[in-house]
């Protein structure tokens, strides 16, 4: 049992480095305006599916890491995705138990949220003039989020059946 | 969850997480190589499959094109050691050549909204932030943040991005700012009867002391002016291939100037301009 949490937690390290890959990822064009952000989709799912793993420190970190990877104030994404993982602690048993529309649904004010946390902190540092793509990643998010959940519970699932 | 709030905004007012920063890009720069890894595979690759003739077919050119260099780079450097007597002779300083450094872009992405390009050499090689990053052709923008193994690179057509240039017909001073688009800048503080024509070459004006003197930046597009503005609406287009360029110069300027001519400042020149090539 021992092992096998282990190696679900390594699942889950495996799986947010990659997400953290997709992030950096080169779009052609204009299209990275495009690209969501999936470190915090893998987080969502994690800390729904297996709360008992994923915490608050882990998207802490994680949120960290990614402020360096994109070299962003260090901090910013570290407070979004602590926020939202916190929030997916308090509300996973209830949910799991929702239609998969409405869990798109909170996903989508999960990434809403984020988004908004971030452009705050962009703020604070200097009075932010922003495009209207920046919200675009909460909207492709949504929308990739079923690919997120399909796959990741494959992957989790996968482990169980080892 | 409170402390890392507090621990967030504590980073935000001190300025001195560097530290912080660049150990933790340790683990996180591998990432970056790993997300360029299929990039340089597909070039490899190219390269292996790439008949002879087409190489020869290169190097033949490369061969003309080093040669025709070769010899501007004599007269370059004529032009200077010349140019260094007649600033001796008005008593006026003179800047020393530089030092370049060829790094090389990483296929990456951090920010979609923002102009800033990453590459594959850190402060291992000495790089530092604000340092001017050229390609062949100009300009290409300014080191923003050196890391160990990478740097982060903000291009000139940064919206957060303003360059001092100067006009290379009259020497009029301004200051060419990013549209946030790839292949245009803005030259918002002209005044609209200022001597400005389109096709007129931006040089970097050596300004504001980032950018050393006399590099081509972007050439004026076409416009129209309106005399019942204050300002004319004046865009150019930057000489570097922003977008297509895989090889940048960071470039070392050396920034205390020499007063007076001796000889061995010249044979330092020399040994620069060797360098260069």
């Amino acid at each position: 049992m021992q092992f096998n949490n282990y190696a679900g937690f390594f699942r889950i390290i495996i799986s947010l480095i990659l997400a953290m890959c997709l992030r950096i990822a080169p779009w052609p064009g204009d299209m990275a305006a495009f690209n969501p952000d999936w470190v915090l989709l893998f987080l969502i799912y994690w800390a729904l599916a297996q709360p008992e793993h994923v915490g608050i420190f882990h998207a802490w970190v994680f949120g960290i890491l990614v402020d360096v990877l994109t070299g962003r104030l260090l901090g910013q994404y570290a407070l979004a995705y602590s926020i939202i993982v916190y929030i997916c602690l308090k509300l996973h048993k209830r949910l799991r138990q929702f239609p998969f529309f409405q869990q798109g649904l909170f996903v989508f004010f999960c990434l809403l949220l984020s988004q908004l946390l971030l452009f705050f902190v962009k703020n604070l540092q200097s009075p932010a003039q922003l495009h209207a793509s920046f919200w675009l990643p909460v909207i492709t998010g949504t929308f990739c989020w079923p690919i997120v959940y399909g796959v990741l519970r494959f992957v989790r699932l996968s482990r169980r059946s080892n | 969850m409170i402390v890392s709030v507090a621990l967030l905004f504590s980073e935000h007012k001190s300025s001195k997480i560097d530290g912080l920063r660049s150990t933790l890009s340790f683990f996180v720069d591998p990432l970056k190589y790993l997300v360029d890894l299929p990039n340089v595979l597909v070039e490899r690759a190219s390269n292996l499959i790439n008949s002879y003739q087409v190489l020869r077919k290169e190097n033949e050119s490369l061969r003309e094109a080093y040669l025709i260099n070769q010899t501007k780079m004599l007269k370059f450097s004529a032009l200077e050691n010349e140019n260094i007597r007649l600033r001796a002779l008005l008593e006026n300083s003179f800047k020393l050549g530089e030092q370049v450094l060829v790094a090389e872009l990483l296929s990456v992405n951090i920010v979609p909204y923002e102009h800033i390009v990453v590459v594959n050499k850190g402060t291992r090689f000495g790089v530092h932030p604000q340092q001017p990053v050229l390609d062949s052709n100009g300009v290409v923008g300014q080191v923003f943040r050196a890391l160990p193994f990478t740097s982060e690179i903000m291009l000139i057509t940064d919206p957060n991005h303003a360059i001092p240039v100067q006009v290379n017909r009259n020497g009029l001073l301004t200051i060419a700012v990013g549209s946030g688009q790839l292949n245009r800048l803005l030259l918002p503080y002209l005044p609209s009867n200022a001597d400005i024509r389109p096709g007129d070459l931006l040089i970097t004006s050596g300004l504001g002391g980032t950018f050393p003197q006399g590099y081509p930046v972007a050439v004026v597009d076409e416009f129209t002016s309106e005399p019942s503005k204050a300002f004319s609406n004046i865009t150019a287009t930057p000489k570097a291939l922003l977008d297509r360029s895989r090889e940048l110069m960071i470039v070392w300027s050396k920034s205390i100037p020499v007063p007076l001519i001796s000889k061995p400042i010249i044979n330092e020149v020399e040994i620069k301009t060797r360098a260069i090539q």
